[in-house]
């Protein structure tokens, strides 16, 4: 078994949730493998990252540069085929930064990608079994990859339960490169926050939150109703965003905003992992949705099937003569 | 600007239950109805919309076989330029890095300042733009939901967590993949589609794009599907039964002891 290496992202000192996960699921690869954790940037807060990290890995290597203040993932895929060893297995979590890095990292290492990988079962020789979703998720299937010249495997975030046992007391590593050899043709310039918007989503106990089974912008009102019956706040998933029917900061999902209502009535949404990556604190979930193979009834409390532009206005009905 | 858009014919989920097969050997492929990849539209749409803006040519290629080339023909009613589909029965069971490889050969037979692909297709691994850019050794920017062309640089927008904005300057000749979102693709009516339905559209396979089709299809794949399956997720929602009526008390009754309702 070759080593196995866990690419770690972090911010304003702490790292990101997938590090021990990360940890896990290598350990799930190999249970005896000696994980090594690779951590980039640059100042005091990679130092407080990299010390934290060494109580969960036995080897951390920390590349303390300018150049990788930002982690701008053409100058980390750069550095990576630096000084990664031939066949190494590394991992990645499955987020913007991962899916920006590990495709072209494994070509660039000649090894197998693995992307999105939800569960990892088997090692058997070169030959590893995992658990990918497809279709939106509304169906799964077994991989099989040949990682005898070593892998790129993109893990998402949330698959796996978190390795917290702190039984590492590792060492850090300080590493560096030539600046020269981590020159590329794609230069970060700054974040755009996200804009306010006109309601904040995250403050409200209940959300109505609809996606693609509201069909027509002219439906938005049927949410709106129910909302105001119920003294709730309107929120949507991505395609609603997309439409430009709601501002962006309705948007509930990893790539809008994380909220913590007490309770979530999903209205015609399937329930992609980056929608529901936005839902935290285990709200009361109820999706409503016409079709019942939606991934949306797996995570809820409550499901009803039924077509939302007919249950919901007789449910506002309802709530209004009470 | 001459831009190469990669595009995909699949299964829409949002017009199909999706189920696997009898056997687990596929997905229950019956009654399909299929659809440009929703992504891709977006990147065709942007293709045009920047050839609109500073001139240029906008193609669209496939891999893919006679049937699946209706993706082409979508996306030229759309308003790209040419189309391109690239065939050969070595390309079947290719994984991401064999797709990758034949778009490779397509891109080198060309002179394109600008390659878009769509973030991810239907099995949601958003590989392919990331590895032809490495495989040309072109930069890469990934979920792309802003493009500004200024003269052989572009400034383009990542979107990030949290609904954030990664700017970047990014030289061209370049891959991006596309996000929704990132503009408003036009609708194309059936008589757009009429007018491009008998355009002769040219065909590529292994000997005219001069690949090793040891390095291609389910030979050269390193990553292999072994079956589908649903998988069993405990319990799951608490399914509400009855008339609309009915589930609509119990329903109340449950938001009121959840705090979903005073």
């Amino acid at each position: 078994m070759a080593d196995i290496y866990v690419y770690i992202t972090h911010k304003n000192g702490v790292a990101d949730d997938s590090a021990l996960e990360l940890l896990a699921a290598a350990h799930k690869i190999d249970a005896s493998a000696a994980v090594t954790a690779i951590v980039t940037g640059s100042g005091a807060d990679l130092d407080k990252v990299a010390d934290a990290l060494a109580a969960s890995y036995p080897k951390v290597l920390k590349f303390n540069q300018v150049a990788l203040a930002y982690p701008n993932a053409e100058v980390v895929r750069k550095l990576l085929v630096n000084i990664l060893p031939a066949n190494a297995v590394v991992l990645v979590p499955h987020d913007t930064f991962g899916m920006d890095l590990s495709p072209g990292l494994s070509i660039k290492l000649d090894s197998t990608f693995v992307a999105d990988v939800v569960d990892i079962e088997a090692l058997d020789g070169s030959d590893l079994k995992l658990i990918r979703q497809e279709y939106a998720g509304m169906v799964s299937t077994h991989i099989s990859a040949d990682i005898a010249k070593g892998a790129v495997i993109n893990v998402r975030p949330g698959s796996f339960a978190p390795d917290e046992s702190q039984s590492a007391s590792g060492s850090v590593e300080d590493k560096s490169v030539d600046d020269s050899d981590l020159k590329v043709q794609r230069t970060f310039l700054e974040v755009v926050e996200a804009e306010m918007g006109d309601v904040d989503i995250t403050k409200s106990d209940v959300l109505v939150s609809i996606g693609r089974g509201i069909e027509d912008e002219e439906n938005i009102e049927i949410a709106d109703d129910l909302a105001e019956a119920l003294g709730a706040v309107v929120s949507c998933s991505r395609p609603i965003v997309d439409a430009k029917w709601l501002e962006k900061s309705r948007q509930v999902g990893t790539s809008g905003k994380t909220v913590k209502p007490k309770v979530y009535i999903a209205c015609g949404i399937s329930g992609s992992f980056q929608h529901m990556g936005g839902i935290k604190g285990s709200p009361f979930i109820v999706a409503i949705n016409k079709n019942i193979k939606a991934p949306i009834f797996q995570v809820a409390d409550v499901g009803i099937e039924a077509d939302i532009l007919d249950f919901l206005p007789e449910m506002t009905e309802a709530i209004k003569a009470m | 600007m001459e831009i190469l858009v990669c595009v995909k014919w699949v299964p829409d989920t949002a017009e199909n239950e999706i189920e696997v097969n009898r056997d687990g050997s596929d997905i229950e492929r019956d009654d399909l109805v299929y659809s440009v990849n929703e992504w891709d539209n977006y990147a065709v749409e942007e293709a045009i919309q920047i050839c609109d803006k500073v001139g240029g040519n906008v193609t669209v290629v496939t891999v893919g076989d006679e049937e699946t080339e209706e993706v082409l023909r979508r996306e030229m009613a759309m308003g790209a330029d040419n189309g391109l589909l690239l065939h050969d029965d070595a390309f079947d069971g290719s994984d991401g890095r064999g797709i990758a490889t034949v778009l490779k050969a397509a891109v080198q037979k060309g002179q394109y300042d600008l390659i878009l692909t769509g973030a991810q297709a239907d099995d949601g691994a958003a590989q392919v733009g990331g590895m032809l850019a490495a495989m040309l050794d072109y930069p890469y920017a990934s979920l792309v939901n802003k493009i500004e062309v200024d003269g052989d640089t572009l400034k383009v927008g990542r979107e990030i967590e949290g609904g954030n904005q990664e700017m970047n300057a990014i030289a061209m000749p370049c891959v991006l993949s596309i996000q929704t979102g990132i503009n408003e693709p036009r609708y194309v009516g059936i008589r757009g589609i009429r007018k491009v339905a008998s355009v002769e559209i040219p065909q590529q396979g292994v000997d005219t794009l001069g690949i090793d089709a040891a390095m291609v299809g389910a030979i050269g794949a390193r990553v292999k599907r072994l079956d589908y399956f649903v998988p069993d997720l405990g319990e799951g929602a608490e399914m509400l039964e009855g008339s609309n009526e009915e589930i609509i008390a119990k329903l109340i009754e449950l938001l009121k002891a959840k705090g979903g309702l005073k």
